[in-house]
């Protein structure tokens, strides 16, 4: 008795979808020319909350590894990027070294990070990002909470401004859930979801757990840092307490949750459902952060695959495939 | 400097008994409540309610708080954390952190921004203080906090090591699945352990109004003071707690000497330092086991 079966990793789905991807991202470097200013600045908020969902996914969904303290990597990124334009960098120049400076410190904290369990290094991140706030409020550049601003980028004149960040952070967006994707499709991305389904069984079969992490961990921190860096291109001012403040990390898992932990195609759709649902019910105020937290708990407890879990699982269908797809022909006697 | 450093051992108590709950209930159920800040924060809400709406006294408003502390613990553990905690360690912990939120902003939307206190509500408590020789004051209220704790500590060690039920509890932080074999209710352990420790909530949440003044966003950094206290004294161990909490104060104190704002810097860097130590000191001991296994 022989069984046929062939191994499959790109579906007609997946090609289909890698084509709708490439013309809905030409589309939008093309929005510039049909948008109006106030839509334009909205997109751009969707692409660093797309950024901060997949990041966030990266770490959390595959390397295992939930932080509340994210908002750390977010609010670096703006700081240095505020720092080195202060010293006289070119304001788009600094957002991206900027973005390498928080990859470098996220390399140098993962040595010790990266060894606690669980809550520990859930809440521990939350530490050390209380801890990179109050001394970032040293530096007099930033005066205390009072904060500063991006000045340098009144260089620039406020329309093509306004299109130079958009493109930027439309670029950064695909970049970054490029790195990802190419990631989780390499020998690593194999070791990364082996970790995922089950730490010990991944040691066992020879995957270095903490070195793979540490690749998810850096990678999220300087995505998160370019994040950051944006938010602050758009924003302009620099106050310590909203980029740092907890509740990015709070949007963060909302998105995942919502989206699919685990799923790189879940990331993206909290994403977009988060940006739609604060542009209907963000004026709410309290109800709606409340509706936000009440979301993740009944998310949490009821369908912690997210709504593309449940997609994937219903339909079996994978847009972006990472994984292989074995398909077995049936039985030949 | 003296009487900095014995503030700071009193400081330590009251960090101490935000932290014991949070230390019960990782030694039993190894989920480190994310919502433990904003349930202490919710119990001095209550209490504030009882005492300016029906001018109940805080501490006979106890009587009616822990209670209501302990049941909201048994339905927080039997119908979310159980279920939380079944698919897989790390939901607990967004479970709990949306569940925070949903504290937090609730408060806020009921009791607004305001800054509250339950120091107007203890009489001559909040202020009165015993002179030692040589000019020192002790305040009668860090007194009756530090006091507390060691007793609520003390207790709860007793009623681990002597009682049936603290020995089910104990059975189940092991090994829950074991537990179960030899006839004891897990769910019924972790419920019950979770209810112990939303009491000692209760008592955090009434020792922080009345030394202090809260609001609805109160939560996260009590919560973090919490968890660094918990840390510093390895996590799971009461006594341990309770050292971690003066650690952590006197490291804050040391901080705010050094520079005006350096009083949470100095605590956020010695929890640190302790966790940089302790992983190097377990890798050491890793290194030597590995060596000796190749030998």
């Amino acid at each position: 008795m022989t069984t046929a079966f062939t191994v499959e990793r790109w579906t007609p789905a997946s090609r289909v979808s890698f084509v709708v991807i490439a013309f809905v991202i030409a589309a939008m470097a093309a929005a510039p020319l049909m948008l109006r200013a106030g839509n334009l600045d909205r997109l751009t908020a969707l692409f660093i909350y797309i950024m901060l969902a997949a990041m966030w996914n990266a770490l959390a969904g595959y390397g295992g590894l939930v932080s509340i303290g994210q908002q750390m990597f977010f609010g670096l990124g703006a700081y240095f990027t505020v720092r080195l334009a202060d010293f006289g960098m070119n304001p788009f120049a600094s957002t991206i070294a900027s973005a390498f400076i928080v990859g470098g410190i996220a390399w140098a904290v993962s040595y010790f990070m990266l060894h606690l369990k669980g809550g520990e290094f859930a809440i521990g991140m939350w530490v050390l990002a209380e801890l990179t706030h109050l001394l970032i409020n040293l530096d007099r550049l930033i005066q205390g909470e009072t904060g500063t601003s991006l000045i340098s980028m009144n260089g620039y004149e406020a329309d093509s401004r306004r299109i130079a960040i958009y493109l930027f952070a439309l670029a950064a967006m695909v970049l970054l859930l490029g790195i990802l994707y190419a990631l989780l499709r390499s020998k690593s991305g194999a070791a990364i979801q082996a970790i995922r389904d089950n730490e010990v069984a991944a040691i066992s079969v020879g995957v270095d757990v903490i070195q793979t992490k540490r690749k998810l961990f850096v990678l999220a921190a300087f995505g998160i840092g370019l994040a950051g860096a944006l938010w602050l291109c758009s924003a302009l001012t620099f106050q310590p307490k909203t980029y740092f403040s907890v509740q990015w990390t709070a949007y963060m898992i909302f998105m995942v949750l919502v989206g699919g932990i685990g799923k790189f195609e879940g990331a993206i759709i909290g994403a977009v459902l988060f940006f739609l649902i604060e542009t209907w019910f963000g004026a709410s105020g309290v109800w709606y952060l409340i509706g936000l937290g009440l979301a993740a708990v009944i998310f949490s407890l009821y369908f912690p695959k997210g709504i593309w879990g449940a997609i994937e699982q219903r339909f079996g269908i994978s847009l972006l495939p990472i994984g292989y797809k074995l398909i077995i022909q049936g039985d030949k006697k | 400097m003296l009487s900095n450093l014995i503030q700071a051992i009193f400081l330590g108590g009251y960090y101490a008994m935000m932290a014991c709950g949070l230390s019960f209930m990782f030694s039993v159920m190894r989920i480190i409540n994310l919502a433990h800040g904003s349930l202490a924060i919710l119990s001095a809400y209550l209490l504030f309610v009882l005492a300016s709406k029906f001018g109940i006294n805080p501490f006979i408003g106890l009587l009616i708080i822990i209670p209501v502390m302990a049941a909201i613990g048994w339905l927080l553990q039997r119908r979310v954390l159980d279920r939380s905690a079944r698919s897989g360690e790390l939901l607990p912990v967004l479970t709990t952190f949306g569940l925070a939120i949903v504290l937090d902003n609730l408060m806020f939307q009921r009791f607004g921004a305001d800054t509250r206190s339950l120091a107007p509500y203890i009489g001559d408590l909040s202020w009165d203080s015993y002179t030692l020789p040589g000019g020192l004051f002790i305040g009668k209220l860090q007194i009756l906090i530090l006091v507390t704790v060691i007793v609520v500590i003390g207790a709860l060690q007793l009623f681990l090591k002597r009682t049936q039920l603290g020995r089910s509890i104990r059975a189940t932080a092991m090994d829950p699945d074991t537990a179960g074999i030899v006839g004891i209710d897990a769910k019924r352990a972790s419920a019950a352990a979770a209810a112990i420790a939303m009491a000692t909530v209760a008592l955090a949440g009434a020792f922080l109004g009345m030394r202090a003044t809260f609001e609805p966003y109160s939560g996260g950094p009590q919560l973090l003071s919490a968890f660094e206290a918990t840390v510093i004294g390895g996590l799971g161990s009461l006594w341990g707690t309770l050292a971690g909490g003066v650690i952590l104060a006197v490291a804050q104190t040391l901080g705010a000497s050094v520079h005006p704002q350096g009083f949470l810097l100095g605590g956020h860097v010695a929890f640190l330092l302790v966790l940089f130590f302790r992983l190097y000191r377990n890798r050491e001991i890793v290194f030597a086991w590995l060596k000796r296994r190749q030998a």
